[in-house]
């Protein structure tokens, strides 16, 4: 049976329907934004390809940041005859009109790659007059074209993953505020990849494998390049680039650094993970936790040397509940990997 | 007649459930897309939500629901997000009427907003207090002109009103219950702490200073006219935080914190003490923050009422062991405790007063000297003129 509360909310829920369709309808303008990702010309052919056009460059980062087992494919398109300044610590200088463009897919066996794969979102970082902004699209199921959305989803997601196993889980697309999430310094909206220490490495492009910096350079993308002296961050899942500690700390930084740093959004805790910390408590050692309310597992420190489970920083890895997982989002899933570097660098703490 | 009623059922609840992942999406969008000083209206209902709902960049909005106990949002199959609403990068931004459960972390946190009022708010976890809930109920951090009236929080594992970091504040009008802390200000400067209920937590109002974070320095605090009673809960916190270390049975503690004003409340029935300044030594947690300050300084206790029952503190944790082995005041429990720990370099300026207070009983423990030299006598600390000075500067 229905009762009259019933059907009062069930009013109350097509109101509220009908007025949130109203609001969605009255977005404010942004230049230049397209309500399709196939209005832009990034992409040649087939969109779901992601064959790059002229002036669309692909990119690599030594140390990725992990987001629920996605692959992505990165792109970087700057307006015509304009370059990058290199910086040696921070974010390259970017000219406006420079539009970061990055995808997020599942591979159907990441085995094996030619059985196909299901991109997910684009997530676009455009460098307008009044500074960065984010425009996220959401694929369709068909891929055939991704569609301006700023509400964010939760996606049903299935695939087998590298050791063969059939994964069914969540995938949280994020809200357009949420981009802020990581993508922040002080109130401004940055890039986090396009900095010296992440792109300096190779890159087979489709002319050659070359090193990214120097490409960009040679095709007038960058100025500035020093000859010699370029910091480069570890590969952390490459044994073979650095030591565990490195590759840890390439790792942090990459995943925590754009938040936990003096002046990201995770600064109120006190802990500070990107490549420039150099302070032994800031970096977690022997810290104890500020507001971390139950995220601290009933332990005492972030990091306690020689001691992965008893620091804070192993067990916040290691969970995906919401209320105590970091990174906050993209971490429907575990990244397992990720944890057992950072256990291993901390294990070998003295 | 029967069967239509049925398929209208079926129909019913089949949209309920769609039209409840549009609500996530509406209201998202609706945050997303607000104009500059512009209202959101929330309609009144409860509202299952699976994500965080945030509002970033924006001035002079008004998110208005249709009051405390009428627009609720409750987050309990919340799957990403690390609280309920986060209010980012703002200026000017109220929050009215509505309240916000069980999320999985905090309830609702605003960082870096210019001007934050939260009227008619509760943050609550359903299920009372319970070490699984979120840390924080309503958590303003980093934010100025700070306005809290009329609001609750209930059953955060950590704070259920917390200001953190911040300048310029107000908490007034509200209740804080079965919380590990009531009302915490935390490395915050000029709060105002006034006209609360703050009952059955494990302890009612904290004053903190910390270590190692970007805002160094709190105090200038008024805390008054409150009603801190029964603040009994046993203590829940999961362990390494700081509130873990409260004692059950705690009124008001002002840890590290200088110059800070407690006077006109009614402190009663709170088992092991009523207020308490202690220094941040007695945490026993390491310090290594060069510029921190760990001295509570310019402390005024005047003017309060207090009441206990005979009965002994608590016995559990560390600090019940303390009141159980070391300062063995068995039912006569002090009302008002200094740790006795001070700075010899800053020994006459960071005073201690306390003054005229209802049935107000005290200890120095002198935690200092292993608690050897215990002395119940409040007369060292009774600096009348100074009281009255501050009374007529209105400070």
């Amino acid at each position: 049976m229905i009762s009259m509360k019933t059907i009062s909310t069930i009013f109350a829920l097509v109101i509220f329907v009908i007025l949130g369709v109203a609001f969605t309808a009255k977005q404010p303008s942004v230049s230049g934004k397209k309500e399709k990702l196939s209005e832009y010309g990034f992409f040649t052919g087939n969109l779901a390809e992601l064959n790059p056009a002229e002036d669309v460059v692909p990119y690599q980062l030594n140390s990725s940041l992990f987001s629920n087992y996605a692959e992505k494919a990165r792109f970087i398109k700057l307006p015509a005859g304009l370059t990058a300044q290199y910086n040696r610590d921070s974010v390259f200088g970017m000219p406006v009109g420079t539009i970061l463009i990055k995808n997020f897919y599942y591979p159907a066996d990441f085995r094996n790659p030619s059985k196909g794969r299901k991109i997910l979102e684009t997530r676009l970082l455009v460098h307008e007059q009044d500074g960065w902004n984010a425009l996220p699209y959401i694929w369709n199921d068909e891929q055939t074209e991704a569609f301006y959305d700023v509400a964010g989803d939760v996606r049903k997601i299935s695939y087998i993953d590298a050791g063969g196993k059939k994964v069914s889980t969540s995938y949280a697309i994020p809200n357009k505020n949420q981009c802020r999430g990581c993508h922040s310094n002080r109130d401004q909206l940055i890039p986090i990849g396009i900095a010296a220490r992440h792109l300096n490495r190779e890159y087979t492009f489709a002319d050659g494998t070359k090193n990214q910096l120097e490409y960009w350079q040679q095709k007038g993308m960058l100025t500035g390049l020093p000859s010699s002296g370029l910091p480069a961050n570890s590969k952390w899942d490459e044994a073979g680039s650095g030591s565990v500690e490195s590759r840890a700390r390439a790792y942090l930084d990459i995943n925590c650094g754009h938040c936990h740093q003096p002046n990201g959004a995770a600064n109120t805790s006190g802990l500070m993970l990107d490549m420039h910390t150099s302070n032994p408590t800031a970096l977690g050692i022997m810290k104890t936790p500020v507001a971390a309310g139950r995220g601290s597992g009933n332990l005492d420190y972030d990091i306690y040397p020689g001691h992965p489970d008893k620091s804070i920083l192993v067990f916040r890895m290691n969970t995906t509940d919401p209320g105590i997982a970091m990174p906050e989002i993209g971490r429907e899933q575990i990244h397992k990997e990720g944890v057992e570097l950072v256990r291993q660098w901390i294990k070998g703490m003295k | 007649m029967k069967r239509l009623l049925s398929t209208i059922c079926v129909l019913a609840l089949a949209f309920n459930a769609s039209a409840q992942k549009d609500i996530q999406r509406s209201l998202q969008t609706k945050f997303i897309d607000a104009e500059h000083n512009s209202v959101i209206e929330l309609p009144e209902g409860t509202f299952q939500l699976t994500a965080s709902l945030s509002l970033d960049g924006k001035k002079g909005i008004v998110i208005r629901g249709k009051g405390m106990d009428r627009t609720i949002l409750n987050f309990a199959s919340q799957v990403t997000g690390a609280e309920g609403i986060k209010i980012t990068n703002g200026a000017d931004i109220t929050i009215e009427g509505l309240t916000v459960q069980d999320t999985k972390g905090d309830g609702i946190k605003t960082q870096l907003v210019d001007g934050i009022t939260f009227r008619n708010v509760k943050a609550e976890w359903t299920r009372g207090a319970n070490e699984k809930n979120g840390g924080y109920g309503l958590y303003p951090v980093q934010c100025s002109r700070v306005i809290i009236d009329s609001c609750a929080a209930r059953g955060a594992s950590d704070a259920g009103i917390y200001v953190g970091q911040s300048k310029n504040i107000i908490v007034k009008n509200s209740k804080a219950t079965e919380n590990v802390a009531g009302i915490e200000i935390e490395n915050s400067m000029y709060a105002e702490v006034f006209d609360n209920e703050v009952t059955n937590n494990t302890g009612g109002i904290l004053i903190f200073d910390l270590p190692d974070l970007v805002v160094k320095k709190g105090g200038y605090t008024k805390v008054y006219r409150n009603h801190v009673h029964h603040n009994n809960h046993v203590n829940f916190a999961p362990k390494g935080n700081i509130v873990g270390k409260v004692p059950q049975g705690t009124g008001i503690i002002v840890l590290a914190t200088n110059n800070v004003d407690i006077f006109q409340n009614r402190i009663i029935n709170n088992i092991t003490t009523g207020t308490a300044i202690v220094s941040y030594y007695i945490t026993e947690k390491p310090i290594a923050d060069s510029t921190y300050y760990p001295y509570p300084g310019n402390i005024y206790i005047y003017d309060n009422v207090y009441e206990r029952e005979r009965k002994r503190a608590t016995m559990k944790g560390r600090m019940g062991k303390m009141y159980r082995f070391k300062l063995k005041f068995g039912k006569d429990v002090p009302h008002i405790i200094f740790d006795g720990i001070i700075d010899e370099k800053q020994a006459a300026a960071n005073r201690i007063c306390i003054r005229n207070n209802k049935d107000a009983s005290f200890a120095n423990i002198d935690a200092a000297n292993k608690f050897k030299n215990i002395s119940r006598d409040m007369k060292p600390y009774d600096c009348g003129k100074d009281v009255a000075d501050r009374k007529v500067a209105g400070e």
